[in-house]
């Protein structure tokens, strides 16, 4: 029996984020209820022979604007045609302006486990200016809905390094999650992305309102802050943006670190699949035309022993428990000081990553700047 | 066409100040004359380096022969030769000149004589070559020819009153440049029975037949099975093929006899063997002297050009051999930078040679290079009474050594409408130019009269002039010769190390000014490391300015979304490409393009 995780992709919004350049669209039910379609046509013609589900997650765009029967189809599909594990955890990404008391019971009720929340922030000015569709209150409301049907495994998303956003504006928010205590955190530092609203204001050549990101001092700060406050309320760093009480890891997440095969379905999403990297087209037409199927597959990457060697480093110092050097040998039957002790000594020298026993791990500076060092793990 | 008669040849060229209009003419005289068909025609035939038509400049000169039956009934050779319009040219189009008997002079209706037409001008008449002026672009608004005819009388001192008045974008009035050319300009002396003379203006390598060298022969016949003598290098060699210049490709004939231009290929391997200027005699029947060559001009300019991936030095050597075949005044020798590996330190008639030269060698050569700091040669007088030619500043003696300097100085000329006399005077103050006088050309323009360090005016003066005037003043300079001069050689520490591709030598009373803006170029172009890095500039041992790129803190990427790591793997590899495009000094990552950050120091 093989075990794979599968990721839902729900590309719909109230509204688009001022920060966000991930694929989604403005809900429009027509365009929904064709997506829903193909959606599961793309799940039943997958090949799930001799396949165990360890994990599910959907995620968007805002799976939360999806109606309840919406929902159902989907599971319902996913239910039918695979085999789920005993413990399968089942994600949903909400926005807490969507979550009303019948979508929390059906969420509930369906099998859904796990629900991530984007808070971002317990400030309305600020959501506001992110282009968030809710507000603080609403937020605790959603919070306490879907404690009330039962879901006991929560994640909030909290975002720091925010234009207008102040040291203690930041340590309030993240001290107010903490004292409604979620089983899981994921901490934010805001990336300028391209092709956003953001974008045209705030990128580093010439946005116009740039003096209102906070100053690298400052954004530091709030970075250092998240590790010692969240730290001091029981929450330990799993991976480079991501803390959990002791046994909430979030395992669909933690999988694609360590190189667990997954499938991606819908528009846009990435599969991972017999050693091959492969992604669905981002066209909704191409997308809706083809009913989800093979023919919409994009990209495909058949990864070499190189490669594959390169992503165990890459994706495996993500998490703070860092990479095993048995396990390397076990895979690639190399000694990993073969392959890559030239870089490994180098930033064992600089003490940006950590050797002890049998793993290797990135120290906590070497966290904050570990593109400057996977990049050096490329071949 | 075996028998053509000498008296119905013209051997000319076209001249004039850049933009004025000489290639767009070139192409209307080929046109005209049908050498051409319209579907071949192609703007600017002439240019058919890539470069040249991208930056509508002409580099290399070019010829061309063409047919025309002028208004008598005759039939006329021309031989049209292209020039180059820019100053740092100035070397090809002697080489040019020297193989033609008249000149074609351009000048643009609306803007009037200009220092380049003036530079250009007297080189002909160095040559003795009879100037025929074209007013051209008469078709802008704000075109004056009168004013114009005036003022080449004026000052250049030539008879313009019977100019051919024309517009070469729109094909007006070009058989009037026809007929003057059967008639102002002289058909070439010589005697087709004398001993062979023929004067090398060019070559070129071709992978087939070897060298091509471009000739004009001045007396006698060169004929295929001939047995000729380079009489410079001693070289001899047995012609296989002669024929003359279609436009863009090779035709071969017979024979080339006293006045005409054309080619001779020998199967000549060694690009050595030919040197442009050269005479080619006849092994035979050698003639009794060699034609007097033309004034060489040396390189004015150094830089040091490495190739950013050392294992492609060979290559570099290579191609800069085969580019020096086509352009006799670029000049280069190894070096070695403990920065840059192994490099060639390169000599150019100016900094614009240089960029051409650099350009060719990445889009022809495909590679890719790093290019340090250029300057001029200086002379170091030691205290052993020795002297020291400098052309990298890396070799300065140690100060103990030295007695004294001197740097190279320019007399220029700039020729700029009165309302910015104020601002271009100030810009040759600022760089340490010294007044000579000014003379109003007509009442709205003057010529004003400059000494300047070279080393001043190669980088960006010319820029400068332009957005000083608006556009509106132009330069032309001669090497003057050498003056004693304060001069100290300025280093960059980065991380506490000497960087040698980074040193300069700079006016004493400029090393603060220079080392200041140096650092603060630097710190915007080397990006934060893992650790601080200071930079510094320095005159011997005393810090003059300093700098600091802070140490990298933040380099992480936050969300990795749906499992979509072939994107992450790309930001990855991009990085990692970045990397791989910088030069390790010490333990710092310096990127290639901060070697040349010296060129911009005066923007902004």
């Amino acid at each position: 029996m093989k075990t794979r995780e599968i990721y839902i992709h729900i590309p719909f919004c109230v509204k688009k984020c001022n920060y966000c350049d991930f694929l989604s669209f403005k809900y429009n039910e027509d365009i929904k209820d064709k997506y829903i379609d193909c959606l599961c046509n793309e799940i039943r013609h997958s090949d799930m022979e001799e396949v165990e589900i360890l994990t599910i997650f959907i995620g968007g765009g805002t799976p939360s604007v999806l109606e309840e029967s919406d929902i159902e189809k989907i599971m319902i599909t996913i239910k039918s045609h695979c085999l789920l594990s005993d413990d399968v955890e089942i994600t949903i990404e909400v926005n807490p302006g969507t979550v009303t008391e019948s979508k929390a019971h059906l969420y509930k009720s369906i099998g859904i486990n796990r629900v991530s929340i984007g808070m971002q922030s317990a400030d309305d000015w600020i959501l506001k200016k992110l282009g968030r569709i809710h507000n603080t209150h609403q937020f605790f409301e959603c919070y306490e809905r879907l404690r009330k049907v039962g879901i006991n495994n929560i994640n909030v998303d909290v975002m720091s390094g925010l234009p207008g956003l102040t040291l203690e504006n930041y340590e309030d928010t993240l001290k107010r999650v903490c004292e409604l205590g979620p089983e899981h955190i994921s901490a934010y530092s805001l990336i300028i992305e391209e092709n956003t609203p953001f974008f045209e204001l705030y990128n580093s050549e010439n946005g116009k309102y740039i003096n209102e990101l906070p100053d690298e001092e400052n954004e530091r700060r709030q970075y250092e802050r998240t590790d010692e406050i969240l730290k001091l309320h029981g929450y330990y760093r799993y991976e480079i943006s991501n803390y959990a009480k002791e046994g909430y890891e979030c395992r669909h997440n933690s999988g694609y670190w360590t190189g667990v095969p997954y499938y991606g379905f819908g528009l846009g999403a990435s599969s991972f699949i017999d050693d091959t990297r492969f992604c669905n087209v981002s066209s909704m037409e191409d997308y809706i035309k083809n009913k989800g199927l093979a023919e919409s597959k994009d990209s495909i990457i058949l990864l070499s022993k190189k490669e594959k060697m390169e992503e165990f480093m890459y994706l495996g110092l993500r998490m703070t428990k860092g990479i095993s050097i048995n396990k390397f040998k076990k895979i690639f039957d190399e000694d990993i000081y073969t392959v890559f002790g030239k870089t490994i000594d180098k930033y064992l020298s600089m003490n940006l990553l950590v050797c002890e026993g049998d793993r290797i791990f990135l120290s906590n500076r070497g966290i904050d700047i570990s593109n400057y060092i996977f990049s050096d793990f490329l071949m | 066409m075996a028998d053509i008669n000498r008296d119905k040849i013209r051997n000319f060229c076209i001249i004039a100040h850049i933009d004025h209009g000489k290639s767009t003419l070139a192409d209307r005289i080929i046109e005209k004359t049908g050498t051409l068909t319209n579907r071949e025609m192609q703007a600017q035939v002439l240019d058919n380096m890539e470069l040249e038509r991208e930056r509508g400049i002409t580099i290399k000169s070019q010829a061309v022969r063409i047919v025309y039956q002028a208004n008598d009934g005759e039939e006329y050779i021309f031989n049209l030769i292209d020039t180059p319009g820019h100053v740092d040219f100035n070397y090809e189009v002697s080489r040019s000149l020297a193989a033609c008997d008249g000149a074609i002079l351009v000048v643009d209706a609306a803007q009037g004589v200009e220092a380049q037409t003036l530079a250009n001008v007297y080189l002909a008449l160095d040559h003795d070559l009879d100037v025929l002026p074209v007013i051209n672009k008469i078709d802008l608004p704000s075109a004056d020819p009168e004013r114009v005819i005036e003022e080449i009388e004026d000052v250049i001192g030539i008879e313009a009153h019977d100019a051919p008045l024309i517009s070469a974008k729109n094909g007006l009035n070009i058989e009037d440049v026809l007929e003057k050319i059967v008639t102002n300009i002289p058909a070439p002396s010589g005697d087709p029975e004398a001993p062979l003379q023929a004067l090398i203006f060019d070559s070129l390598y071709d992978p087939y037949k070897g060298v091509i060298v471009f000739c004009r022969v001045k007396n006698g016949t060169v004929r295929p099975g001939m047995n000729v003598k380079m009489m410079a290098t001693g070289a001899v060699e047995n012609v296989v093929e002669v024929g003359y210049f279609g436009a863009g490709r090779f035709i071969a004939c017979d024979e080339l006899s006293a006045g005409m231009v054309g080619y001779i290929t020998a199967s000549i391997k060694n690009v050595k063997e030919t040197t442009v200027g050269d005479t080619i005699t006849d092994v035979d029947n050698p003639c009794a002297e060699a034609l007097p060559g033309y004034k060489k001009v040396n390189s004015m300019v150094y830089c040091g050009l490495y190739p950013a991936d050392s294992a492609k030095y060979e290559d570099l050597r290579d191609a800069l051999e085969k580019l020096q075949l086509n352009d006799a005044s670029l000049n280069y020798e190894p070096e070695t930078s403990i920065a840059l590996g192994f490099g060639f330190r390169c000599g150019f008639l100016g900094l614009l040679h240089l960029e051409i030269i650099q350009e060719r060698l990445e889009r022809e050569y495909n590679l890719d290079l790093v290019t340090t700091a250029p300057g001029v040669i200086y002379k170091v007088y030691k205290t052993d009474g020795t002297v020291v030619e400098l052309t990298n500043p890396s070799n300065l003696p140690d100060p103990s050594e030295i007695d004294y300097m001197e740097e190279p100085i320019v007399s220029a000329e700039v020729m700029v409408t009165t309302e910015f006399i104020g601002p271009i005077m100030e810009l040759c103050q600022e760089r340490r130019g010294r007044y000579l006088g000014m003379e109003y050309i007509e009442s709205s323009r003057a010529l004003l009269k400059y000494e300047l360090p070279l080393n001043e005016i190669i980088y960006d003066f010319f820029d400068a002039l332009k957005s000083r005037s608006r556009g509106y003043a132009s330069f032309d300079y001669d090497m003057k010769g050498y003056e004693k001069s304060d001069l100290v050689k300025l280093d960059i520490l980065i991380n506490k190390e000497e960087v040698d591709a980074l040193s300069f030598i700079v006016f004493a009373g400029s090393a603060y000014e220079r080392g200041r803006k140096m650092c603060e170029k630097l710190k915007q172009e080397i990006p934060r490391q893992l650790f601080e890095i200071p930079i510094q500039a320095a005159v011997g041992s005393k810090v003059i300015a300093r700098e600091t790129v802070k140490a990298m803190r933040k380099d992480v990427l936050a969300k990795c979304y749906g499992g979509d790591i072939s994107r992450k793997k790309k930001l990855l590899e991009k990085q990692k490409e970045g990397k791989k495009r910088m030069r390790q000094v010490g333990n710092v990552e310096i990127p290639q393009k901060a070697f040349m950050s010296v060129l911009k120091l005066d923007e902004d």
